[in-house]
């Protein structure tokens, strides 16, 4: 386990890097560049800006100091001042004795002036992971039990509902859902607040909001149940074909024959082995719900990461573009790991070695 | 599977006749389960309706759909008021546009009838794209096997793990750049005119595309191997056929049915990546509707005038059901040991 482990951390190392490479090529061969607007800068400033965020050096070095700030951990007995200098602002900063350790340093934000890639994720990165984390808690508590139920009850009435309900929830993306919610929820019954995010720093674990009241959940409710639906109806009819498969096995014969409980033999027998397939579509899904907070924010109005992912790339703010990437990716993949890691787990016939 | 009818059986008395009378092709069998299939027999003659929409745009819609009259800019029709009452106080009505006129005065319902142009040609191009090239890389890699299949794989595998909607829209921000520097008659500037005179269309497909071959390829590739070392292979091997003919003609016919499948399974997610694009702005150009584009317009006036973002939403939702049903109830016919799967 262990050496499957790092074998398959240096594997997301190197898919960290390619996508890193690929891009920061596909950025920098658009013709033009951050500094080139409708209304054109003087010559001379854009060679100033140019040169002040190293653009005028040749693209290997750009890309291999950008990989230094972000990549290597940086030594130093000074500690971290902000107001000093926003080329060196690093997101991680841990003292030892001391010395400084300090990590990924993102760079600055070429069109919010004086802003670093790193104050953007810090303030908005959370608010991003709240979206997230609430509406896959919401498409596993919706997916499962409804799979469940289906299976168990399979061609009655509950079946055919459960698998309708599902069948809509794939069909409704969440730009279509956002709309609907808006108006039928938040403008026609006003019960929800139609727009808006009631996050309150500071945020533990890194996003965790210190509010955790009615007020937080009432902005939230509605965005993560437009953007969990779709998943809840994938993982609801993955539950239910898996256990169907499940519940016909020899070993749940056995246990009823063994005279248990209806109810322990489906928690404790089927569940289980069941939900193997389950787990892996977590990673998959867990990647939609991340690309799907971009449009999820843009339709509540809240205040995460998605407006400056996507107006970075329209205004080519390099740094902007390559940060986010880079997260996503590293969520996405480290998502992987931990679907492949839970499958050991659940299925004790699965080795890595 | 073509063979069956060719090869008889030896008759075994009375129960052959019953057999003979049921006798039937496996696509037979197939079509006959899928017409059983109420679900999928109403999302069929739903996409049916939606390609005549498509074809027959430029006379079911009343209006062109660039035409813009700013005068009648967010006017309803009296019907309107009665599902949406809080129009009510500000409404203006003309019953000119049967499902309103949006922000600079154009036609929903036309709009939208034109928009079915787009999802349609995206749910018909983007499964042949990845077909074509998943299949003949997924077929390579498989047939071959050793390490030209470890490299091969080993690459889906790299691009698999790169967030593929991340990609997209990396490769969309790369096309839709302003590139005024393009001289007329090289290869990039007849591909630009192409895309401009699609709406867009054309840099949407190879996003999709670029992505969306490597599930095809890695199912592609499986199959082949299952196949690969079947005896009716060996035998086409032994008399001498060539490494083409025994993947087109021999395996391939073999493979089409799971692909088939997957293909259709996958199209609501083309249909709502491209719907995605436009939303963020990096799918269609303006002014060609695309239901994503027109629900972001919408959704920026969802307080005041909901109809302009609820009916593309209602458009785009209906035509992803469809072809759900309809691959639901394809796989459930193709392969009945996977009903309810996926």
């Amino acid at each position: 386990m262990g050496r499957f482990i790092v074998r398959r951390l240096l594997y997301m190392l190197a898919v960290i890097l390619v996508v890193s490479v690929i891009t920061f090529l596909l950025m920098h061969a658009v013709p033009g560049g951050p500094f080139t607007r409708e209304k054109s800068l003087p010559e001379e400033t854009i060679k100033i800006l140019e040169k002040r965020y190293h653009l005028d050096q040749p693209l290997y070095v750009q890309y291999t100091s950008y990989l230094y700030a972000v990549f290597i951990p940086h030594f130093t007995t000074t500690p971290p001042n902000a107001a000093l200098s926003s080329q060196d602002d690093f997101l991680l900063n841990v003292k030892i004795g001391s010395l400084w350790i300090r990590w990924m340093n993102f760079g600055p934000s070429y069109r919010s002036r004086g802003r670093t890639v790193n104050d953007i994720f810090r303030d908005n990165l959370p608010i991003s992971a709240q979206l997230g984390v609430m509406s896959l808690i919401i498409s596993i508590l919706i997916g499962m039990p409804l799979g469940v139920m289906a299976a168990l009850k399979q061609n009655t009435m509950l079946d055919y509902l459960g698998m309708g309900i599902a069948i809509l929830g794939v069909s409704v993306p969440v730009i279509v859902l956002g709309p609907i919610f808006v108006w039928v929820f938040g403008i026609t019954l006003k019960w929800l607040p139609p727009t808006g995010w009631a996050a309150k720093p500071p945020f533990f674990l890194g996003f965790l909001p210190s509010n955790l009241n009615w007020e937080f959940f009432q902005h939230a409710l509605m965005p993560s149940f437009a953007l969990g639906l779709g998943s809840s109806a994938v993982i609801a009819r993955l539950t239910r074909a898996s256990l169907l498969q499940t519940i016909r096995e020899d070993y749940i014969r056995t246990a009823r024959a063994k005279g248990l409980q209806e109810r322990v033999i489906i928690v404790r027998h089927a569940m289980k082995n069941s939900m193997i397939p389950v787990v892996t579509i977590l990673g998959p899904l867990f990647a939609a719900l991340v690309t799907g907070t971009f449009v999820t924010e843009l339709i509540f109005g809240i205040p995460g990461m998605g407006k400056y992912f996507v107006t970075s790339i329209t205004n080519r703010d390099y740094p902007v573009i390559m940060g986010t990437i880079l997260l996503y990716a590293v969520f996405l993949v480290l998502a992987n790991l931990i679907v492949d890691i839970m499958y050991a787990y659940l299925d004790p016939r699965i080795r890595y070695d | 599977m073509a063979n069956t009818n060719e090869v008889e059986p030896k008759s075994v008395g009375a129960r052959d006749t019953l057999l003979t009378q049921k006798r039937e092709s496996l696509g037979q069998d197939a079509f006959r389960r899928l017409m059983r299939n109420h679900a999928a027999v109403v999302g069929g003659v739903i996409i049916i309706i939606l390609i005549l929409l498509a074809l027959l745009a430029p006379w079911i819609a009343i209006k062109p759909f660039s035409e813009q009259v700013l005068v009648d800019q967010n006017k309803v029709p009296k019907w309107l008021v009665s599902v949406f009452p809080s129009l009510e106080p500000y409404a203006v009505y003309s019953n000119d546009y049967p499902l309103g006129a949006d922000y600079v005065g154009r036609d929903l319902f036309s709009r939208i009838i034109y928009g079915s142009r787009v999802s349609l040609t995206v749910a018909l191009i983007g499964p042949l794209i990845s077909i074509i090239i998943g299949v003949i890389y997924g077929s390579i890699s498989g047939y071959f096997g050793g390490w030209v299949d470890n490299i091969m794989m080993r690459i889906v595998d790299v691009l698999y793990a790169f967030p593929s909607l991340l990609f997209i829209i990396l490769l969309m921000a790369f096309f839709r750049s302003p590139i005024s520097d393009i001289q007329p008659g090289t290869f990039a500037y007849s591909i630009k005119e192409l895309d401009e005179s699609l709406g867009g269309m054309f840099f949407i497909f190879i996003g999709i595309g670029l992505t969306a071959w490597e599930t095809m390829a890695r199912l592609t590739r499986g199959q082949v191997i299952s196949i690969r070392e079947k005896e009716f292979v060996e035998a086409a091997r032994t008399i001498g056929a060539s490494n083409a003919r025994i993947m087109f003609r021999h395996i391939l016919p073999n493979i089409v049915g799971p692909l088939v499948v997957a293909e259709t399974l996958a199209i609501p997610g083309y249909i709502s990546t491209e719907a995605f694009l436009s939303f963020i702005g990096l799918g269609v150009n303006p002014p060609t509707p695309s239901w994503g584009s027109m629900i972001a317009d919408g959704a920026k006036a969802i307080r005041t005038y909901p109809n302009q973002a609820i009916f593309p939403a209602l458009a785009l939702a209906i035509t992803m059901f469809a072809f759900n049903f309809l691959g639901d109830g394809l796989r459930d016919a193709l392969d009945p040991r996977l009903r309810g799967t996926q």
